[in-house]
């Protein structure tokens, strides 16, 4: 079976005035059809930039300096610019943090959704309104004949992100790229979104990459996690398995560090020291300085990703090397 | 050597450093303010010293051509005095008058607009529209309105003495709304953020809230803004001393000489006209190219055409 | 007088505020019926909320964005004047002093903001930040003696006085909300409203400053009046908790009594939609609709457009803060009558 994703080694760089600096170095993973997985990190982390770079949406000065991206078994990082402008918004669809980034203020809703249709598929604009009245009635849009009318502005943050959901299912996606989808909106309408989004997927079997700092959201929408830490992926697996024993000792502060529910006003487990610069990101691990299970081989030795063949998942630790 | 340590590394001198244009442009200004500021010492004339004017050199050409005086460089004006030398004093004159008008323009412009920006309600009200008024007399119309009142009361001798506080004043009051809108802009963006609440918290009076904590936020588009207004300062002089009613010609400015020079121009003496016409339009153009560059820099969020 | 922990510190009652967005003259204009006539649009971000909060607790004020629990906090240290309504500071009424009546309140009150990117001037050093508060209340000190508390409280907060001379932007998020809860502390406050504190920065950053803050309270017995929208904070740090929907208080509970046993419906929908980790899918209380404008409430409840347990009385009757069996108050009429 092939996979929908097929992410290779990739490596993104950005070029500065100082010189390059990598963003993203040698991120692997799959993603199957129909797979929902979340990429967690901090900000700074290189989450985003992993989301942007699989369809090619790096801007200047970021660049993919190497690795490859296998959509549907094609490689997709090798095409040109036409030919993924064809993929992007049609076979994979991006959601964004700002709706408005999406949507255009000036427009109607309903002329954005016609023109989506058209760009991609031949149809005739009556069809096409017939598409997008259903696609809208798909989010749980109230009288959706009207909000067709209707300008950006004119709707809520939810339900412009829910009309920005249905732009996205407008071409009938296999992959759904959401970075930060709910970040801006209040706990009510994002657990709606998330909801939505979750059932949206299971329905029509489209993938989803799942970009957040939000492990509590994660967990409920995900099969499977990458947890990023200074543009490299630390530890991924299944999400029960990463949430209830989370091996990388990033993943464990990042859980501990949550307040949990029954917490009895205690002080929290907190990571000390921040998240490295990504022009001073250390030797070695980049966690060391902030681990308390540091040892000589962390602050020399890159650890690679690796399963040990018993825990379901992978691991970029020093700590579990040795019982390797 | 804090300051200057923070200077060195600064994305100011970076971005000036790799901008040709605007090196150029400085390198230009420099030298004509050096030469303008220094012109006593280095101008090989004294054109405000009557005793060392001869009518008989008047009209000569500059020396690279017929019936020239090695002794003039650009030639002579119609009263016998050096071009390069009137010029550079008028320089020095015009540059005197558009900073002062600009410092005048700001000081009132900011105190009003940073008032009206931060009290809001009626002050604010009150005082854009004051400046809306300003703004419906062009700064023409309200030097010559003015001029005319001052020589009628005063006397021509006395106008010529004071021409260059008044064009100062002139100036400075008829461009202030200017500043007033700028600043009021950005006070209006400045007072919405956190640090100005808390300062609030504290207690801090309003009037150190405004001086201490807004004001200092709201140089980067003065400063933009300032470069703009000597600028058209400048050229307000100008025009103001071409119309006859600036500079007296026994004390020229730029635009008194390209208007002396101008009865001349069809008699064959084109020098008299278009060297300080040159200069004027150097001087401008070195100024707003400075000023585009300062705004590239200071709103990078800018759109660049 | 006895410091006693139900005493209140600071006590709000019946507080109104609403905001006149009308605009100008010309914007105001408008043809009723033929005739001209001047509108005046208010927003209603604050209707009637009646609070006490307790010498040395931690009072979490939640709501979604629009509920009015910023401009609460805002109206509360005077930064807005209330429309109307009493704020009283240890049983002193402070809502209607003069600028200068108010100075030694502003003392006692202080707040730490949303966005570290924001609160601080970028113009000034770190010193200057945490010098002016302190020689603007306490004129006496000598130069020295200003210093010396800089760097304490910098070093009480975890930032390197050795730093006093850089600019904030050269700072992280959360060592800038560090510095900006030193400026709090530069004036020895006893009460601090927390605006959003953590919002802002990134999960490991966060457990950072709450720990910090919850020092903070133990060390200098300090009271917080908290502002947020994350639920599962509040539940960590609270002492009680205040559920707050368009300007009004839908309840108000110690922390156990609100998580185990939500009573108005609007704050079981709100609970139930906190994203629980290693919870599976979804199974929040759908509420309908939307959160009206609070430039046109709702009559009766606010809350009775999105309620499902809504009948004619929520339409027409504003419910009142009742107290609950289990110790909680709540504002709703369907629990009064025991249909919920």
């Amino acid at each position: 079976m092939t996979h929908l994703l097929d992410v290779q080694d990739l490596v993104v760089k950005f070029r500065l005035r100082s010189g390059d600096l990598t963003a993203l170095n040698g991120i692997n993973f799959t993603l199957n059809p129909g797979e929902r997985m979340g990429l967690v990190g901090e900000s700074g982390a290189g989450k985003s930039v992993a989301g942007f770079s699989i369809i090619n949406l790096i801007s200047k000065p970021g660049f993919i300096a190497s690795g490859r991206v296998l959509f549907e078994g094609e490689e997709i990082s090798a095409y040109p610019l036409e030919q993924m402008r064809d993929i992007r918004g049609n076979r994979i669809s991006m959601i964004f943090q700002d709706p408005m980034m999406t949507l255009n203020p000036v427009l109607t809703i309903g002329t954005q959704m016609v023109e989506t249709i058209m760009a991609h598929n031949k149809v005739s604009v009556t069809h096409a309104r017939e598409i997008a009245l259903e696609k809208l009635s798909k989010v749980y849009i109230s009288s959706p004949g009207k909000r067709l009318g209707q300008y950006p502005h004119e709707l809520s943050g939810g339900m412009r992100q829910r009309v920005v959901i249905a732009i996205s299912l407008l071409t009938n996606p296999s992959l759904i790229i959401a970075d930060e989808p709910t970040t801006a909106l209040d706990v009510t309408i994002q657990a709606e979104v998330m909801a939505l989004l979750l059932e949206l997927c299971r329905d029509d079997n489209m993938g989803l990459i799942l970009i957040t700092h939000d492990l509590g959201v994660v967990s409920q929408v995900t099969e499977k996690i990458a947890v990023m830490y200074a543009g490299r992926i630390v530890e991924q697996g299944p999400t029960e398995a990463i949430v209830s024993a989370p091996r990388h000792p990033y993943t464990q502060g990042l859980i501990k560090a949550l307040p949990q529910g029954g917490g009895g006003g205690g002080r929290l487990h907190q990571i000390p020291g921040m998240m490295p610069n990504l022009t001073s990101i250390p030797p070695g691990c980049a966690f060391h300085p902030r681990c308390e299970h540091a040892m000589d081989i962390c602050r020399r030795e890159t650890p690679q990703l690796f399963g040990d063949g018993q825990t379901p998942g992978l691991v970029a630790c020093h700590l579990y090397a040795q019982t390797r | 050597m804090n300051l200057w340590k923070r200077f060195r590394g600064s994305y100011f001198l970076y971005s000036f450093l790799h901008d040709p244009v605007a090196m150029g442009s400085f390198i230009v200004l420099a030298l004509l303010a050096l030469s303008a500021f220094g012109a006593p010492l280095i101008a090989p004339h004294n054109p405000y010293d009557t005793t060392t004017i001869d009518i008989m050199d008047s009209e000569i050409p500059p020396v690279w051509m017929d019936n020239a005086d090695a002794k003039f460089l650009l030639g002579t004006d119609a009263q016998g005095r050096d071009m390069l030398s009137t010029m550079l004093y008028g320089m020095r004159i015009s540059l005197i008058i558009g900073i002062g008008a600009t410092f005048l323009q700001a000081l009132i412009g900011i105190v009003l607009g940073l008032v009206a920006g931060y009290k809001g309600g009626r002050i604010d009200s009150f005082l854009m529209r004051m400046a809306d008024v300003q703004l419906s007399f062009s700064t023409l119309m309200v030097a010559i309105f003015l001029s005319a009142i001052f020589q009628a009361i005063f006397g021509v001798a006395a106008f010529e003495s004071m021409a260059v506080p008044f064009l100062v004043l002139v100036i400075g009051i008829a461009e202030w709304p200017q500043y007033a809108r700028t600043v009021r802009a950005s006070v209006l963006a400045e007072k919405k953020k956190e640090y100005v609440e808390a300062a609030r918290v504290v207690g801090l009076p309003s009037a150190r809230i405004m001086w201490r904590h807004i004001l200092p936020n709201t140089m980067s588009p003065i400063l933009v803004l300032s470069t703009v207004q000597v600028a058209h300062a400048i050229m307000s002089e100008a025009a103001l001393s071409f119309l006859g009613l600036g500079m007296p010609i026994t004390k020229p400015s730029l635009g008194s000489l390209i208007n002396s020079g101008f009865d001349y121009i069809f008699s064959g003496s084109w020098w008299i006209t278009m060297f300080p016409g040159f200069l004027l339009v150097l001087l401008i153009l070195v100024i707003n190219l400075l000023g585009d560059w300062v705004q590239d820099v200071l709103n990078p969020k800018l759109y660049k055409g | 007088m006895k410091a006693h922990t139900t005493e209140p510190l600071v006590s709000i009652t019946n507080l109104v505020k609403h905001f006149d967005i009308s605009g100008g003259f010309l914007d105001r204009i408008s043809f009723a019926g033929g005739l001209p006539s001047l509108t005046t649009t208010t927003v209603k971000a604050i209707n009637g909320v009646s609070l006490d909060i307790r010498q040395g607790e931690i009072l979490s004020v939640v709501g979604e964005s629009g509920c009015g629990k910023s401009t609460l906090g805002r109206t509360v240290l005077g930064l807005y004047p209330p429309t109307s309504g009493k704020i009283a500071f240890r049983d002193m009424r402070i809502d209607n002093l003069s600028a200068q009546d108010m100075l030694p309140y502003r003392r006692r009150m202080q707040m730490v903001f949303q966005d570290p990117y924001a609160s601080l001037n970028p113009r000034m050093t770190v010193r200057q930040i945490l010098e002016e508060p302190t020689r603007f209340h306490f004129p006496d000190l000598s130069t020295s003696q200003v210093q010396d508390k800089v760097a304490e409280v910098m070093r009480q907060v975890g930032v390197d006085p050795a730093w006093a001379g850089r600019f904030p932007h050269e700072f992280s998020g959360g060592q800038r909300q560090r510095i900006s809860i030193a400026r709090a502390l530069m004036v020895d406050p006893e009460f601090i409203v927390a605006d959003e504190p953590i919002s802002a920065l990134d999960v490991s950053i966060q457990a950072q400053i709450l720990n910090l803050i919850m020092d903070c309270q133990e060390r200098f017995g300090l009271t917080y009046m908290f502002i947020t929208h994350d639920l599962s904070v509040v539940e960590h740090i609270s002492t009680r908790v205040a559920v707050m929907y368009l300007g009004t208080l839908c309840e108000l509970a110690d922390k156990k009594n609100l998580y185990g046993d939500p009573q108005h419906p609007y704050s079981r929908a709100l609970l139930s939609a906190i994203p629980r980790l290693g919870t599976k899918g979804f199974s929040h209380i759908r509420l309908k609709g939307e959160v009206p404008t609070p430039i046109n409430l709702p009559t009766g409840c606010v809350f009775h457009t999105r309620c499902p347990h809504v009948n004619e009385r929520c339409r027409n009757e504003i419910p009142k803060l009742l107290g609950r069996p289990n110790g909680s108050q709540a504002a709703c009429h369907a629990l009064e009558e025991g249909r919920i």
